[in-house]
């Protein structure tokens, strides 16, 4: 396409597209400055099929206050019990499965032994089965090991997913094999390999691999519904919907104050999180 | 042999390395997982053999069979809506438009909104009182309960789209970025229109992407289970009732025997799409070659 107002043309209507797909996360924010009782005047009658009233949904606020945030943040302490509550577990599943996947994926990356190409399949295998395969075999083991509805049922079984082994696995086969070699004609043995060489040039996988899995813990829902029972464990994307029925006024703040760590990670780490998605799309 | 004894000790290194993530997955993965199996096959009585029993339970259940029917029409109707649509998005996006980069930040970031974040926004759009239906009722149309009536996997469908498309639209763009431009070049020395480039150049070199798009997408539709939850909460509407949810309703009343069915029928369903998948990206490269 090299008729500039066809460029210009497309540029606008990829723009409108990128508006409509922005404008909720948008509504969240301004709806997030609202006073309580502004909020309660434009949405108290959502849920209600009995009332014959529209929501008043708007794009200024008559008043901006942080009066929402105020009220989420100090008075109500609960949900930062149960922000700590996603915040460590996340973090957890993080540190490690990042840990333990980098050394495996070294295994599989760039040593031979043998069953290397079927326990790799294996792996892969795992990866691809989604939540409702998975969780079956995960509840059975953390039943046995006695430890539903305890944090260690969520982070255990989480640590030792596939993924990060099959990503961490793409970006070492990227690693030429003249480096080992250079570093084992010096003498280096493999974990001198592993710690000085292998290590420092994954250093964007690792990244990668750490925004990726920050995006999907932080947002988890189905293994806290079925492995933790009590509700002081809950991670806040369980409770956020039980605040959006019983404290509506305050709901948008929470919202925000939720989603803005895994956002400004999202902006800050973007070109990883591309190269990321990319790579592990790339076939191994 | 010196070979041999070099060749044993890196294997001994491997398994070092790989010790803490193999143990961990045989015992929360690949052992329950073979347990799982067989106990799908067991009696409910003690001593009694192997039997079918509780896949036939499982296949008789009305509920299973509306949350695999569910979850398998939306998957089907949805794959498909929301890789056309990124594609194409994908194809303008790599023209040289401005604000390329830009873009495509905007495209990728409902992708890590977090789903319980936004829930609220759908519901003002889509509630009884609603957006929607404010619109919906000033053009002179009775109101529609969009999320509990049949209109829900619509809602759905909008939803998935909106927090995916970014992503399939970062694999496309790759896929597009590695088709070298001299293909299209020589395309238009020999006359070739449009259309033809489309579909020779394009969509046959997006071949391998496409296949790994289409798995992705799949197991991104199982996860809208999340959308559903949070919206709708333990019992939605029935057209929307997913297998997740019934999987949790198993859960609860802790019938391991239909649950491990239950797991083994998805699993070799997504084996057999996997087989499905691989084939037709081998036969792709063979036609490469």
């Amino acid at each position: 396409m090299k008729n500039p107002l066809m460029l210009l043309l497309c540029t606008f209507l990829l723009i409108a597209i990128a508006a409509f797909l922005l404008a909720p996360v948008a509504l969240t924010v301004v709806n997030s400055l609202m006073t309580e009782r502004e909020i309660m005047a434009n949405y108290r009658m959502l849920g209600k099929s009995d009332s014959s009233l529209f929501v008043n949904m708007k794009w200024i606020p008559d008043w901006v206050s942080f009066q929402q945030y105020s009220n989420v943040l100090i008075e109500t302490s609960v949900f930062l019990r149960l922000y700590w509550n996603s915040v460590y577990m996340s973090a957890s599943i993080i540190v490690g499965q990042a840990a333990v996947s980098v050394l495996a994926a070294f295994a599989f990356g760039k040593l031979r032994f043998p069953g290397r190409d079927p326990l790799f399949f294996l792996y892969l295998i795992t990866m691809v089965m989604p939540f409702q395969v998975t969780l079956v075999p995960n509840y059975m083991m953390v039943d046995r090991l006695g430890l539903l509805n305890s944090y260690s049922s969520i982070i255990l079984p989480s640590v030792f997913g596939a993924f990060g082994v099959f990503l961490l696995r793409q970006f070492m086969l990227h690693i030429h094999s003249a480096y080992m070699e250079a570093a084992r004609m010096d003498g280096a043995g493999y974990f001198r390999i592993f710690l000085s060489v292998v290590l420092p040039m994954v250093k964007p996988g690792i990244a990668a691999l750490v925004v990726l899995l920050f995006a999907d813990y932080w947002n988890m829902v189905e293994q806290p519904l079925i492995f933790l029972e009590d509700p002081g464990l809950q991670p806040l994307s369980i409770f956020l919907s039980r605040i959006q029925e019983e404290a509506l006024g305050v709901s948008f703040a929470a919202s925000v104050v939720y989603m803005i760590p895994m956002v400004l990670l999202f902006l800050s780490a973007e070109p990883y999180f591309i190269q990321g998605v990319q790579l592990s799309g790339v076939k191994g | 042999m010196k070979m041999h004894r070099l060749a044993y000790k890196e294997a001994g290194v491997a398994f070092a390395f790989l010790a803490p993530s193999l143990i961990g997955f045989a015992v929360f993965y690949l052992i329950p997982f073979g347990q799982n199996i067989v106990i799908s096959f067991q009696g409910r009585l003690e001593g009694e053999g192997l039997t079918l029993a509780s896949y036939r339970e499982l296949f008789q259940s009305s509920s299973f069979q509306k949350a695999a029917a569910n979850t398998f029409w939306f998957t089907a109707i949805s794959v498909p809506t929301l890789i056309v649509l990124s594609l194409a998005l994908a194809m303008l996006l790599n023209q040289r438009v401005f604000l390329r980069n830009w873009l495509r930040t905007a495209y990728v970031l409902p992708l890590v909104v977090p789903a319980a974040s936004i829930v609220m926004v759908w519901q003002i759009l889509f509630d009884w009182n609603g957006v929607l239906n404010a619109i919906w009722n000033d053009w002179g149309m009775s109101r529609q309960d969009w999320i509990k009536s049949d209109w829900a996997s619509l809602v759905l469908l909008l939803i998935y789209i909106w927090k995916y498309v970014g992503y399939n639209i970062i694999l496309f763009l790759a896929g597009l970025q590695n088709i070298p431009e001299q293909y299209y070049e020589i395309a238009d020395l020999e006359g070739a229109g449009p259309v033809r480039k489309l579909l020779q150049i394009t969509l046959t070199y997006l071949t391998p992407t496409t296949v790994l798009i289409v798995l992705m997408s799949v197991l991104n539709s199982f996860k809208m289970f999340r959308e559903t939850y949070l919206l709708t909460g333990d019992y939605p509407y029935d057209r929307i009732y997913m297998m997740q949810h019934y999987m949790n309703n198993m859960f609860l009343s802790l019938d391991i025997h239909k649950l491990s069915a239950a797991a083994v029928v998805m699993a070799v369903g997504i084996l057999a799409l996997v087989a499905v998948l691989f084939r037709t990206e081998r036969a792709f490269s063979s036609f490469m070659e």
